[in-house]
């Protein structure tokens, strides 16, 4: 078994300390670990963090392979820190049947870069009509306990109901698209001061807050837990708030975008800047930045949605909605909640590593870092400071809205299970 | 002046008023028996149509002939576009047969933004309308009509619309001409009033430098100007009004309203009209209407921001396409 000595990094952000790897374990956490029969990494002050789990990826495979595939969209997450991603079930077939979720989940597996589990539709053919086999593709070999139909709102009551009732029997957890589709007919933009002037179609906060309003409620009245994806208003935290303080069980996560960007984005008309939810106002970016602070809002999740360029090449209208975010979600939540003081490095740990994991029950991944755990980590250098090139990017789509911005911070190292991933910023 | 021409929010009142003073001599030029000049000989301008609108590519086409330029008309249907060909392949395919300027009208709010600023092509873009968003030359010709009218012909040369009150009626919401109008009346010094039900106003409207009412009748006697609006008759079906009938006696302007504005006062419409829904034949057909000014005005307008913005007085020989890449 091959031994890995990560020598003198800041576990969660805390003192120097060596970290010993010991095939797919680790063995050792202290200072002045003997570094016999292990190759060496200098650490060097950088961030060690247990690997990162992506709660929302869109993988793509099958049916669009030209925007990314299994393959170069775990390479993608290995590249940002990853360790665990969830693969959203909008593919070309569905992921509402146990066949399509054991194929991605065994691409994944081949490929090696980083877990991948699949999330399972609620419905067939995401229509919100009827109930895709959740049995079925819980006990298949993908064994899914996350499901959603996520790029689509399960916005019928009852089927809401009775999915958030059905997986109970397995622990499982329903994660809505929070999107009322009459509200959001031809929608465009967040409808608001700058939807106004443009004249492109609005997309209302209350959309967003009517449904998880209505879900939390049901979850309460079956006793069920229910995730919210991609929370994006200040109205939505006033709701979650409301409901964790019931006791209801509910769990939400927030995209990296919607913790920096806003709508006056998209006065440039520049369809990189167009995602679902849309980028919203300064004063939901910072009530979402203060919710992931306080716990309301649980985790990070990336909602990493890529596009071929043509798609985004485009008028407005005409554009796909969605962003890649797997290699930029740390240094943006560096950016936003570690240099704003809001959230600590043993914190963003909690956000999208433990947490993530927890809710989507990833087995061995979230674990602290220490002595006896699976060795799934993200070292960190969070002193590095440079300009977003998509060129570099290991996803096959580009379509980042962060290009040629400054970020703080790099991952240089993943390990999954012992096995490096990414070396020095390279993928292994 | 700008290189382009995409919202009537980026003309500062000077550059307004110059177009607007430019239109009239423009206007001149009608009067003639010759209605020519030969100000654009030997540059190429493209009516890039991507939406039905006969009357706006007329009104380009006849500006651009009076100037000697030559004219491409392209609309969408019936070619590639309907194939599935990008906004973007279409510009830079007619550019590469030597464009100076594209006129646009898209049913996108932004593409003519997108093709005047993504590094597409070089030439001169002018939005002649763009899905909710802008059409900026309908404003100017709105502000030319409402000049020659309130202030006078002569009169107004070098002037703006200081103190003006203006009230425009009707689908605010879906109306890229209303969006062009708060905009460039009030840089020109007007006072805006929007009247329209609250289901016809955007959410955000408080941005806006007007005013909002939903009291057609209180605001009739305060205005110098009432520009009605086109309101398209398959809204009700989607809950914005709940008939045509009550949208017309809460909305429309009939003779009795007419008869409540101030006796200077004009009404406008952009075309076309929907006449008993928004306007009664009254209205429409009496003098104090001017829908078939705009339009003849609307060609002097184009005239003048065409000459203003391919600098006329440039020989076509020194005129490289690429000197800015």
């Amino acid at each position: 078994m091959s031994k890995i000595l990560i020598r003198g990094a800041k576990v969660l952000g805390g003192e120097p300390q060596d970290v010993l790897i010991d095939g797919d374990t680790i063995a050792e956490v202290g200072s002045g670990l003997s570094a016999e029969g292990a190759e060496v990494v200098e650490a060097d002050g950088k961030v060690l963090l247990p690997g990162l789990v992506d709660l929302h990826t869109h993988l793509r495979e099958p049916g669009r392979e030209d925007s990314e595939t299994v393959l170069t969209g775990t390479r993608a997450a290995a590249s940002g820190g990853y360790t665990a991603v969830f693969a959203m079930a909008n593919t070309f077939p569905v992921a509402d049947t146990a066949g399509v979720v054991e194929q991605v989940y065994r691409l994944g597996r081949e490929h090696g870069y980083c877990d991948v589990q699949p999330i399972g539709a609620v419905t067939v053919g995401l229509e919100g009509k009827k109930l895709a086999e959740l049995g079925a593709m819980h006990e298949s070999a993908a064994g899914v306990t996350v499901f959603s139909d996520d790029g689509k709102c399960v916005d019928d009551a009852v089927i809401m109901r009775r999915a958030l009732e059905y997986v109970k029997a397995f622990g499982g957890v329903v994660a809505q698209h929070a999107q009322e589709p009459r509200l959001t007919e031809g929608a465009q933009m967040n409808e608001g001061v700058v939807s106004a002037e443009l004249g492109l179609g609005g997309w209302p906060a209350v959309a967003e807050e009517s449904i998880i309003a209505r879900d939390v409620l049901l979850a309460e009245h079956v006793g069920s837990r229910v995730h919210i994806c991609h929370l994006s208003t200040a109205g939505s935290v006033e709701i979650v708030r409301w409901a964790k303080s019931r006791g209801i069980d509910v769990t939400a996560e927030v995209t990296p975008h919607h913790l920096l960007l806003t709508d006056e984005l998209v006065r440039s008309y520049n369809p990189v800047y167009k995602v679902n939810p849309p980028l919203r106002t300064e004063r939901d970016v910072l009530a979402l930045r203060e919710a992931l602070a306080d716990g309301t809002i649980d985790i990070v999740a990336t909602d990493h949605a890529p596009h071929p360029h043509e798609d985004k090449d485009c008028e407005w209208a005409a554009a796909a909605m969605g962003m890649v975010g797997l290699e930029t979600a740390l240094s943006v939540v560096q950016r936003t909640m570690v240099e704003a003081g809001l959230l600590d490095w043993a914190g963003v740990a909690d956000r999208m590593s433990r947490k993530p994991a927890e809710i989507g029950r990833a087995q061995g991944h979230g674990r602290p870092v220490s002595a006896g755990e699976p060795a799934n980590l993200t070292l960190v250098d969070t002193a590095y400071r440079g300009e977003v090139d998509p060129a570099g990017f290991a996803s096959r789509s580009r379509n980042t809205p962060y290009e040629g911005r400054e970020l703080p911070g790099r991952v240089t190292h993943t390990w999954l299970r012992g096995r490096a991933t990414l070396v020095d910023g390279k993928l292994a | 002046m700008q290189r382009h021409l995409i919202s009537a929010a980026d003309l500062t009142r000077d550059d307004a008023v110059l177009i607007l003073d430019t239109a009239e001599e423009m206007a001149r030029v009608a009067d003639r028996p010759i209605k020519k000049l030969p100000t654009l000989r030997g540059r190429t301008v493209v009516n890039l149509f991507f939406e039905d609108s006969t009357r706006t590519r007329i009104s380009f086409e006849a500006a651009e002939k009076r100037l000697s330029a030559d004219v491409i008309n392209f609309t969408a249907k019936g070619s590639s576009v309907s194939k599935g060909e990008s906004l973007k392949d279409t510009a830079q395919t007619l550019e590469a047969m030597g464009v100076d300027a594209v006129v646009i009208r898209h049913g996108a709010s932004g593409a003519p933004y997108r093709l005047a600023t993504s590094g597409w092509i070089d030439a001169a873009v002018i939005n002649a309308g763009d899905g909710t968003h802008q059409h900026p030359t309908q404003a100017l010709l709105d502000a030319f009509t409402m000049r020659r009218r309130l202030v006078g012909r002569d009169e107004g040369l070098g002037q703006d619309l200081s103190g003006r009150r203006i009230t425009l009626v009707g689908d605010i919401l879906h109306s890229r001409v209303a969006r062009s109008n708060v905009d460039l009346l009030h840089t020109l010094g007007a006072e805006v009033t929007l009247v329209a039900p609250p289901t016809l106003v955007p959410v955000g409207v408080e941005s806006w430098p007007c005013e909002v009412s939903y009291d057609l009748d209180r605001t009739l006697s305060k205005s110098d100007a009432v520009m009605l609006l086109r309101v398209q008759r398959e809204r009700m079906n989607a809950a914005f009004f709940p008939t045509e009938r009550e949208y017309s006696r809460r909305y429309g302007l009939d003779g009795d309203r007419m008869a409540k504005m101030p006796e200077h006062a004009i009404v406008m419409h952009p075309g076309p009209m929907v006449r008993g829904m928004e306007i009664t034949a009254e209205v429409a057909d009496s003098d104090r209407c001017t829908a078939i000014e705009q339009v003849a005005n609307g060609v002097s307008i184009r005239m003048a921001v065409l000459y203003l913005l391919l600098g006329g007085n440039e020989p076509a020989a020194t005129h490289t396409r690429t000197e800015e890449k």
